[in-house]
C-alpha cells in the first residue's frame, strides 16, 4: 500500500479517465512519463488498481439487456460470517456487484442478464437455493440515470459561444 | 434615415472586439477543434444551481435592493476577508453587479471624465480601452513584456504617469497572458502611486485561479485600499458565467457614486443569481479547489505539450489561458491563427486581439478536457512541422 499513499491525485485522474497515457499523465502531474508508468505498474501489482472498464449505455445498442438489484437476507455461518455465502454468489459471472449492507437486508446483488425471465430464473434457481439465504427481494432496473458519476443520456455538447 | 448622422462618432468609431472578428471566422468552419473559449467548461456546481432554483420555487422573483441582497453582500465581505485578508463594510462598500463586466463599466464611468488618462497594461482583456473612450478618457497603453513575465513594472508605470492620469487598470491575473502580480510587484506599484490621487481599477475576476501561490489582492497592499476599486465576480471561480453576477468592493465614497449609475442602468443584479451566489460564497470553496486542481493539471499538460513541440511558452501562473510565443514562425498572429484554422482546423485567438504587445503571441484556452486539448496539440504539431 506504500505506493498508493502518494498516488492519490494519479488515482483520482485514472478513476475518471483510464484512457490517458503515461505521457499525458506525466505532463499533468509534472512527473516523468516513465515514473508514472512505474507507479501504475506498482499499483496494479499491489491490487490497488484492479482493472479498467468502459462505461456503456447498452440501451443505445441492439443488445438485449436487463439488470436487477436483489436484496438478500442471510443467516451468517459460525466462524465465517457472510464470507462463505458471498463467495458462492460473486463466483457467478452474472453477478456484476455484491455488497454487504447495513439495514434491513444483508447482501445487495447487482446482476445482469439478457431478459427479465433469465434474471428471474437465476435469482430463483441459483441464489435462493444457496444455504444460508433466508429471503430474497428482486427489483428490476427500469432506467439507469447515472452510474459511477456518469450521467446517462445524450452525449454532452459544448454550447459555450462567447470567446471573451 | 441617415444612420451615419444618428450614431454618435464615438460609438461608430469603436472597433469591434478582435476576438469576435476571429470567432465569426471560426463559426463558419466545420470539424474545428477550438481552444478559444474564455469561460469554464464546468457546469455550475449543483448545490449552487439548486439554491437559485429554490429561490424561484419560493417565488423570490422581485427586485433586490440596488446594491444587492444584504445576505449576499455580507457573504462577499466575509469571503474577501477569508480568502484575501480584505475588510469591507457590506452596508456601504460592496455593490453587487451584473457580472464583472458591469463592475468594470460603472467603475470607469464613475471615475473617468473627458480628458482623463487611463493607464492600461496590455495584453489585456478587450473592454478597458473602449469603455475608457466612451467616457471621453484617453487610454495610455503600457506594453508588458514576456521577459518581465507580462507583469506591470514600477518603472513602466512611472514613465506613463502624467498630471492627467486618473486611473490605473490592474488586470491581474491576466487574460490573455496568465500573468499574475505577486506581493512584491504590487508593493512596487503602490510605492509609485503613493502620494498621488490616481485611482486603481483592480480586475480580479480570475483571483481564484492561480497556481502554486495564492492571489494577492491589490487592495490588500499598504496604501492601496483607499485608491482601489476591486472588481470581481462569480463567473470564473464558480463556473457561473451565465448567471451574470459580479461585485465591486470599494471605499464608500466611491461605492456610493457608482451605485447611482448601477441603480439607473440596471436597477439590480438578477435575484435568482444572487441567491445562488450566496450559496457559492458560503459553501463553494471545495468546488473552487476541485476546479483549480483540474485547470492546473491541464495547464501543465498544455504548456508541456507546446514546449515538447518546440513552441516557446511562458508558464502562466493564473487564469485558464496560455500565451505561447509564435514569433519564430515568421508571420503575424492573425496570419498564424488563420492558417492554423484553415489548414489544420484548430482555433486559437491571435495575440494581437489583446493589444499591440500581444502581437507575436496567441491565446490558447485550457477550459477544455485533456482529450480535446490533446487532439488540438497534435494538429498544431502537424501545422508547425509544415512551416
Amino acid at each position: 500500500m506504500e505506493k498508493a499513499k502518494g498516488a492519490g491525485e494519479l488515482l483520482a485522474i485514472l478513476e475518471n479517465n483510464s484512457k490517458l497515457t503515461p505521457e499525458a499523465l506525466g505532463l499533468m502531474l509534472d512527473r516523468d512519463a516513465g515514473e508514472v508508468r512505474g507507479i501504475i505498474a506498482d499499483l496494479e501489482a499491489e491490487g490497488v488498481i484492479l482493472g479498467y472498464k468502459t462505461m456503456i449505455d447498452w440501451d443505445k445498442t441492439d443488445r438485449e439487456y436487463v439488470s436487477a438489484l436483489i436484496e438478500l437476507r442471510i443467516s451468517p455461518q459460525e466462524g465465517r460470517g457472510y464470507e462463505h455465502v458471498a463467495q458462492k454468489i460473486y463466483g457467478y459471472p452474472e453477478v456484476e456487484s455484491l455488497y454487504l449492507m447495513s439495514g434491513s437486508f444483508d447482501l445487495a446483488v447487482l446482476i445482469e442478464g439478457k431478459t427479465m425471465r433469465e434474471v428471474a430464473f437465476f435469482a430463483a434457481e441459483k441464489l435462493a437455493t444457496i444455504d444460508g439465504v433466508l429471503s430474497m427481494s428482486t427489483h428490476f432496473v427500469l432506467r439507469k440515470y447515472k452510474d459511477k458519476g456518469i450521467v446517462f443520456g445524450s452525449a454532452p455538447t459544448d454550447e459555450r459561444g462567447n470567446m471573451n | 434615415m441617415d444612420y451615419d448622422k444618428v450614431i454618435p462618432e464615438k460609438i461608430s468609431s469603436l472597433k469591434p472586439s478582435g476576438i469576435r472578428k476571429f470567432f465569426d471566422i471560426v463559426s463558419t468552419m466545420k470539424d474545428t477543434v477550438s481552444l478559444t473559449i474564455g469561460e469554464p467548461d464546468f457546469v455550475t456546481p449543483w448545490h449552487i444551481r439548486a439554491a437559485g432554483i429554490e429561490s424561484l420555487e419560493k417565488g423570490k422573483t422581485y427586485y433586490t435592493s440596488n446594491s444587492g441582497l444584504a445576505d449576499l453582500r455580507e457573504a462577499i465581505a466575509d469571503y474577501l476577508g477569508r480568502r484575501f485578508s480584505l475588510s469591507y463594510d457590506p452596508g456601504s462598500e460592496i455593490v453587487v453587479t451584473v457580472g464583472g463586466s458591469e463592475a468594470i463599466d460603472i467603475t470607469m464611468r464613475s471615475l473617468v471624465a473627458p480628458g482623463d488618462e487611463v493607464i492600461i497594461p496590455e495584453p489585456a482583456f478587450v473592454c478597458y480601452e473602449p469603455i475608457c473612450r466612451l467616457c471621453g478618457g484617453e487610454p495610455v497603453i503600457i506594453n508588458t513584456r514576456e521577459e518581465d513575465r507580462f507583469k506591470l513594472t514600477a518603472d513602466a508605470l512611472r514613465a506613463a504617469i502624467t498630471p492627467k492620469t486618473k486611473l490605473l487598470v490592474l488586470p491581474f491575473p491576466n487574460n490573455p497572458t496568465g500573468a499574475i502580480m505577486e506581493k512584491a510587484d504590487l508593493e512596487a506599484i503602490a510605492e509609485v502611486l503613493r502620494g498621488t490621487d490616481i485611482m486603481v481599477l483592480s480586475d480580479e475576476i480570475y483571483a481564484e485561479l492561480t497556481y502554486g501561490q495564492d492571489h494577492v489582492s491589490a487592495a490588500s497592499i499598504d496604501g492601496m485600499r483607499e485608491r482601489t476599486v476591486l472588481a470581481s465576480g462569480f463567473s470564473k471561480a464558480f463556473a457561473m458565467t451565465g448567471w451574470r453576477l459580479g461585485y465591486i468592493a470599494a471605499p464608500r465614497q466611491i461605492a456610493k457614486q457608482l451605485l447611482k449609475i448601477h441603480q439607473y442602468a440596471l436597477m439590480c443584479a438578477p435575484t435568482a443569481s444572487q441567491f445562488a451566489a450566496i450559496e457559492a460564497m458560503r459553501a463553494g470553496d471545495g468546488d473552487v479547489e476541485t476546479m483549480r486542481a483540474e485547470y492546473n493539471r491541464r495547464r501543465r499538460f498544455i504548456v508541456g505539450g507546446l514546449q515538447t513541440m518546440g513552441i516557446d511558452c511562458f508558464m502562466p501562473q493564473g487564469t485558464f489561458y496560455v500565451f505561447p510565443n509564435i514569433s519564430k514562425f515568421g508571420m503575424g498572429s492573425d496570419e498564424f491563427c488563420e492558417r492554423l484554422l484553415r489548414e489544420n482546423k484548430v482555433a486559437i485567438v491571435p495575440g494581437g486581439a489583446f493589444g499591440e504587445s500581444g502581437e507575436g503571441f496567441a491565446r490558447i484556452s485550457y477550459a477544455y478536457s485533456v482529450e480535446h486539448i490533446a487532439v488540438a496539440l497534435d494538429r498544431i504539431d502537424s501545422f508547425i512541422k509544415k512551416l
